[in-house]
């Protein structure tokens, strides 16, 4: 009972935190935007290549709110955001949101395979080097992990790419299906076929990271005299990671993995660029090259939510489920 | 010789990172233009002794392209990380120092810039300031000061009930006093560490943000543009574009790492007689 009044007040605080961020983000993003030398209406017009009817062009106006304060234009903006009208894409003719919600299901494969792949490799492998302190196996993985993470993630790509798909002809050299093949025809092995190397490129960026946390945690349980006492009881190794490392271990891993949104979303950006994987990474930066401020907008605003809602759940994990905070009020 | 000890050891790695990194820096300034010159009878070449990384497709030599690029990218992560650890320096000590309300504002700051992804971030304020270097700078500079600061926060915040710090006050000095002579001096290892370390997360995100595009203009010798370009020579069997000058860039963005994992050791306290 106590545990659920607890976990609605950590939820809702922390819900009323991303209300207030999301909507700072948004005044952030549009002032920046109007701030910018591209004029959207022109851009829009620019993109179609013809002739617009007036009509048609005071409706654009209309949505930018041009000739308007710039508060006025803002409030304008916000109040068609809430209804779900994000505006229409210069660069795919489309509404925006139609095309997160479709590039957001292809990008969730992919960092969720990234997510979990790096997830279960950065923990075992933070178990291996914790368990093998300063012995050969730990002294291999940690230089692994150190220069896994000065390597650029699109560089990765770059070789997995040139190694895998051109020289090997393993994997495909990119998008999500293959060319010449319609969309209702794709089987699901040929998605996979082609999530494998970007996910797997993702996940190498954000693995050493879990890595190293898991093992100095465990170091640091290995350590207790809890464990000294399980040791003098005869219990192996093995028995000793079970019930006393798993336990201590497991949680912070996992809550860590919840945090890592934005690097996640951050490095999907170059690896979908890599791939040419049609995600939202790769969305951002097209709209970003190609001045398509409402496309450019949903998608900092969408990745805003995505992040805040990773660390929500890190919070409510670290607050609710770990019995060592549960106990402690406030 | 006389045996080295540690701490000798790492001062002297130290400061050969140090000159590594100078040489590079200086030889990208002084390099001529006429290193890196198209020359069409010299395209595609693998790479070779005249031509240590090979050249490009309009027949750049990609040697003197990737240390002219690096030299920029330094250039950036330098400026970038100055500016954001100056910024984390002010901000850290403000949340420590400043009422309650403050510390949450500034807490509510960080949460915010950490909310929206990096890469993210960097593109829309680049987007904003019509690409180019300034914008990459400013897009660096905005996104990195956020753990330092909450470091610098929590420091000052244990620093301000050590017993001196107290005693301090009872004798009737000021904030500012305080402030100078017994806060900075603490802060100024964490703050050289964290300058140092931030460094090559600058780096990367400048190497990455030009390559998606945005960032310099693609006439300009930089890692990030040149790995761009390398893609869309991969399937035709053209490896060596992509694959000298990404190297060199990890091995730079390593030794620096290794350089600031060093000088910490040399710095704390708690580490620097072992």
């Amino acid at each position: 009972m106590q545990l659920l009044k607890r976990s609605c007040r950590i939820i809702g605080k922390n819900l009323i935190k991303i209300v207030s961020l999301l909507l700072a983000v948004s005044i952030i993003a549009f002032a920046l935007v109007c701030a910018s030398p591209v004029d959207p209406v022109q851009q829009y017009i620019l993109g179609l290549g013809t002739a617009v009817s007036p009509e048609r062009r005071a409706a654009i106006e209309e949505y930018w709110g041009v000739g308007q304060p710039p508060v006025q234009r803002y409030l304008n903006w916000l109040s068609n955001l809430l209804q779900g009208d994000m505006g229409e894409s210069s660069l795919y003719r489309r509404p925006v949101a139609e095309i997160i919600g479709e590039r957001f299901v292809n990008s969730l494969a992919l960092m969720l395979c990234a997510w979990v792949l790096a997830g279960v490799l950065g923990f075992v492998l933070g178990c291996v080097m914790g368990m093998y302190q300063d012995r050969w196996p730990d002294k291999i993985l940690k230089k692994i992990c150190y220069i896994l993470s000065s390597v650029p993630t699109f560089w990765l790509g770059l070789l997995f790419l040139m190694i895998f798909s051109v020289y090997l002809g393993l994997f495909p050299v990119g998008f999500s299906s293959p060319i010449g093949v319609k969309s209702e025809d794709v089987t699901i092995w040929q998605k996979l076929h082609h999530l494998i190397l970007p996910a797997f490129t993702l996940s190498l960026m954000s693995f050493a990271n879990i890595a190293l946390h898991t093992r100095q945690k465990l170091i640091d349980v290995l350590e207790s005299d809890y464990v000294l006492f399980a040791r003098a009881r005869g219990e192996t190794e093995l028995e000793i990671l079970r019930r006393h490392g798993l336990r201590n271990i497991l949680l912070p891993a996992v809550t860590l993995q919840f945090a890592s949104f934005a690097e996640l979303f951050g490095g999907s950006v170059l690896a979908e660029n890599v791939f040419s994987y049609p995600g939202l990474g790769s969305a951002v930066s097209a709209a970003g090259l190609n001045s398509d401020v409402p496309l450019l907008l949903g998608v900092t605003l969408f990745s805003t939510l995505f992040v805040c809602v990773g660390n929500m759940i890190a919070n409510v994990l670290y607050g609710v489920v770990d019995p060592q905070t549960r106990g402690a009020e406030r | 010789m006389k045996k080295l000890n540690r701490r000798a050891k790492t001062l002297f790695l130290c400061l050969c990172l140090g000159l590594l990194l100078l040489l590079v820096y200086v030889s990208g300034i002084l390099i001529p233009e006429s290193a890196y010159a198209p020359d069409f009878m010299a395209a595609r070449l693998s790479p070779s002794l005249r031509h240590p990384f090979g050249t490009d497709t309009l027949g750049r030599d990609l040697f003197w392209r990737t240390v002219k690029g690096l030299s920029v990218s330094l250039t950036v992560g330098i400026v970038a990380s100055c500016i954001s650890a100056v910024a984390a320096l002010f901000i850290g000590i403000g949340a420590a120092v400043g009422s309650k309300r403050v510390d949450s504002f500034i807490s509510w700051i960080i949460d915010l810039v950490m909310g929206v992804p990096h890469t993210v971030l960097i593109i829309l304020i680049s987007f904003v300031m019509g690409r180019g270097l300034k914008g990459l700078l400013v897009g660096i500079a905005c996104t990195h000061w956020c753990s330092l600061a909450r470091l610098i926060r929590s420091e000052v915040m244990q620093l301000r009930s050590k017993d001196y710090v107290a005693v301090s006050r009872k004798l009737g000095k000021s904030g500012g006093w305080i402030l100078v002579n017994h806060l900075l001096p603490h802060l100024l290892p964490q703050f050289i560490v964290g300058l140092i370390l931030m460094f090559p997360h600058a780096i990367l995100h400048e190497a990455a943000v030009s390559f998606l595009g945005f960032g310099l203009p693609p006439e300009q010798p930089a890692i990030g543009i040149i790995l761009a370009e390398s893609m869309k020579y991969l399937s035709a069997g053209i490896w060596w574009p992509a694959v000298f000058p990404g190297l060199t860039l990890v091995l730079i963005v390593f030794l620096i790492d290794k350089l600031g994992d060093n000088l910490r050791r040399v710095l704390d306290p708690y580490s620097a007689q072992e």
